[in-house]
């Protein structure tokens, strides 16, 4: 069985780190708005609707406005607004271009990691030996295509041997430059890995919001509990 | 109000099974922390089969359809992600409830007579718990899941003769399949949480019927007063019911603080590999079942080629110090020969085969418990070093394993779970030796 080529690979990129923050709507609307138009059309988040991305993105706040804003902007690849986030490209012909179908990404931060995204999409690197072109350090003889290298900038991995004899990673070398400085094509990534946390669970804020009630409810019940077991419990001895 | 429960009673014992049950079941006064974990079990099994009603109303047991309609659940159902949730954080936590509940046994020797049955029960009830769980592992169909159940279903093929026919018969199917999803989906929804209700409840009245031991080991029933109750004895209700709520809140609020702010954590309640479905071709970097079940996982792993010759020098001295304090002849032709058999298998059976030997005992073992303590007092409090130190390394190898268990078993970390393996069975094994010879403190009279 072919193993899959794991997180920070075996080769020792370090993976850095990212800070989330899921109240930031501008942010994940960013990250929203790149994933749509760079990444919907070979991947699909097939278990996300455009509607609940219009409701909790809050492209504007009135939520029928939002509705419309996602509607006119993002509806690339479905016709209405209930509808999944499935992929433009029929998943055979991505098999017939790259040899694997590209995975399915809604649930993709919760299965690699944030730090993991973020350190994956900034580390594509020029590799004539794969057929795409392309490679990464976190994910050796990845399938896909580094799309963004437009606004990254092209680069080339160094490699040194360690004590043991192994390949392991060096550093990055920018050999052209993209559209977009360094600071801020880290920016946007930053926001499309925000953007794969929000999408990997989007009640996740709503979550934590209940559980503080739940907490100060059950914290009041347990004064109330306490005093009721110790007025029984007077005549125990 | 009266005059209905009057009309009930006429025709359903209701007050007796009140009165016995509650009002007038006289519990030991001394009750401590460990025995709150029995009352939060039967929580914890409302809660699962509550939060799995709910979930099995939009479930869709199909390997096309299972993976898909969990994150429906999760994101379309309203309160769908609380339900779920509240599943998957609860099994955890009804694991964890078990291990204490199970552990105040081992402290205050609750497993001992008059209280064999009692044990037994449980003990049945846990076997069911870990087959209740391993197959709502299957269900929602992530990568995980797949493998998970892919490894422990392969490890009957080991079982020499039948084994392959059985593993084929539990799939249901040559490969894990849809007909392996469907069948794993009417046991865990439908066969095994009647089968649990019902020893729960056999459990109970066991219990009801021998009076619950306490932290002191003694029996209340032989220190009554003048009314036939025990002097020691108070009802349970209201005295326990009242107690028990508290406890119940102060578990809540642990439960709902993994539930709201870390359901996933970090990856022993939900683990990583299963948000991404099942798939044949590719199997997760290292396969881990959940925590509940790797110190046994250890165990099985432990036993490889190299292994035998300590299992042999172990069954070897344990069959040797039966025979020399056995008295009975047959025990010691018994004693003379099962370690004999058993050395020739570890030579010519597969090393594989006698890792789920050594799993299955390593639960089974637990059954043995009322027999393999000689102690004439239950409680850790009366009790001598020995037992002390015995049942401190036990809890500390058994922790140690579990960690193993989500570890590659290589180079160290291989070594420590084969130690391991032998400490936790020697735990058991030289039970009836340390726990006679152990020096006791006199027992009180009366509860403390
Ligand atoms: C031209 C088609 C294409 C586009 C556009 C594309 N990808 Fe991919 N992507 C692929 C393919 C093919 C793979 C499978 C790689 C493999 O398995 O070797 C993949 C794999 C991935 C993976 C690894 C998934 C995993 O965990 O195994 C991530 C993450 C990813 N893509 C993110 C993105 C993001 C973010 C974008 C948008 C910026 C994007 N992709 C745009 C084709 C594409
Ligand atoms: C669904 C799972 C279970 C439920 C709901 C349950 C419930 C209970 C309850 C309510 C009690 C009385 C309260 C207490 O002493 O804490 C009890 C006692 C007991 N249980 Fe369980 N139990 C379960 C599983 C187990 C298991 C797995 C074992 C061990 C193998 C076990 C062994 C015992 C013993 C020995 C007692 C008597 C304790 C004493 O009197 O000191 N139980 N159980």
């Amino acid at each position: 069985m072919p193993v899959l080529s794991v997180a920070g690979g075996g080769n020792g990129h370090k993976l850095d780190p990212v800070s989330i923050d899921l109240e930031d709507k501008v942010s994940l609307q960013r990250g929203a708005t790149i994933f749509v138009n760079y990444c919907l059309s070979c991947h699909s988040a097939a278990y996300m609707r455009y509607n609940r991305l219009a409701k909790d993105l809050k492209f504007s706040d009135d939520p029928k406005e939002s509705e419309k804003f996602v509607a006119k902007n993002m509806l690339f690849a479905a016709d209405k607004i209930g509808d999944l986030m499935k992929a433009a490209m029929p998943i055979e012909d991505a098999k017939d271009w790259f040899g694997v179908a590209p995975p399915d990404l809604t649930l993709l931060a919760r299965y690699r990691g944030p730090d993991w995204i973020y350190t994956y999409l900034r580390s594509f690197y020029l590799d004539e030996k794969s057929p795409s072109g392309w490679n990464n350090t976190v994910f050796e003889n990845v399938a896909m295509p580094h799309v963004l290298y437009e606004w990254q900038g092209t680069q080339k991995a160094y490699f040194t041997k360690n004590e043991e004899g192994v390949k392991v990673f060096d550093r990055f070398e920018m050999i052209k430059s993209g559209t977009k400085s360094p600071q801020d094509f880290d920016k946007d990534m930053r926001d499309l890995t925000n953007f794969f946390v929000y999408l990997g669970e989007p009640s996740q804020l709503k979550r934590q919001r209940v559980g503080w009630y739940v907490l100060l409810f059950l914290a009041l019940f347990l004064v109330v509990t306490y005093f009721l077991k110790k007025e029984y419990w007077k005549d125990v001895h | 109000m009266q005059s209905l429960l009057e009309w009930v009673d006429a025709r359903f014992p209701l007050l007796k099974v009140w009165n016995e049950h509650l009002a007038e079941y006289y519990a030991p006064k001394n009750f401590n922390f460990w025995y709150y974990f029995g009352s939060l079990a039967i929580l914890m099994l409302v809660l699962q089969i509550f939060s799995g009603i709910f979930l099995t109303i939009h479930y869709k047991p199909d390997v096309g359809l299972a993976f898909a309609s969990v994150e429906y659940i999760m994101r379309d159902v309203p309160w769908g992600w609380f339900i779920r949730y509240l599943h998957s954080t609860g099994a955890s936590a009804f694991f964890i409830v078990i291990y204490l509940h199970m552990f105040r046994a081992l402290l205050y020797g609750s497993h001992r007579g008059p209280r064999e049955l009692v044990w037994i029960m449980g003990m049945v009830i846990f076997v069911a718990l870990m087959a209740e769980s391993f197959m709502g592992y299957l269900l929602p169909w992530g990568n995980m899941s797949y493998w998970g159940a892919q490894v422990i279903i392969n490890l009957f093929d080991a079982i020499p003769v039948i084994g392959p026919g059985l593993s084929e018969w539990i799939r249901g199917d040559f490969v894990i399949s849809d007909a392996t999803l469907n069948r794993f989906f009417a046991f865990h929804v439908a066969a095994v949480p009647l089968v649990l209700v019902i020893l729960v409840f056999m459990h109970i009245v066991a219990l009801h019927r021998v009076g619950s031991n306490n932290p002191d080991g003694i029996e209340i029933k032989e220190n009554k007063g003048a009314d036939g109750i025990p002097l020691d004895g108070i009802p349970f209700h209201p005295y326990y019911t009242v107690k028990d709520i508290v406890a119940v809140v102060v578990f809540l609020i642990v439960l709902s603080s993994v539930l709201f702010f870390a359901p996933e954590l970090g990856g022993w309640f939900l683990e990583h590999d299963n948000f991404t479905p099942a798939n044949v071709l590719q199997t997760p970097p290292e396969i881990v079942p959940l925590w509940y079940f790797t110190p046994y996982y250890s165990i099985l792993r432990a036993c490889t080629p190299d292994y035998m010759i300590y299992l042999s020098i172990f069954v070897g001295i344990v069959g040797a110090m039966t025979l020399f304090s056995a008295r009975n002849i047959m025990v010691k032709a018994v004693a003379v020969v099962t370690p004999l058999i058993l050395i020739v298998g570890f030579y010519t059976l597969e090393a594989k085969f006698w890792g789920v030997v050594a799993m299955g005992v390593s639960i089974m073992v637990f059954f043995a418990l009322p027999w393999l303590d000689r102690s004439t007092v239950k409680s850790i409090r009366y009790r001598g070093w020995m037992y002390k130190t015995a049942l401190g390394i036990f809890v500390v190898t058994f922790l140690v394993l579990g960690y193993l268990g989500t570890q590659p078993p290589e180079g160290l970390y291989k070594a420590l779970a084969q130690i391991g393996t032998l400490i936790y069975f020697a735990f058991f094994a030289f039970m009836p030796w340390y726990s006679q010879i152990d020096k006791t403190k006199p027992v009180p009279e009366r509860v403390t």
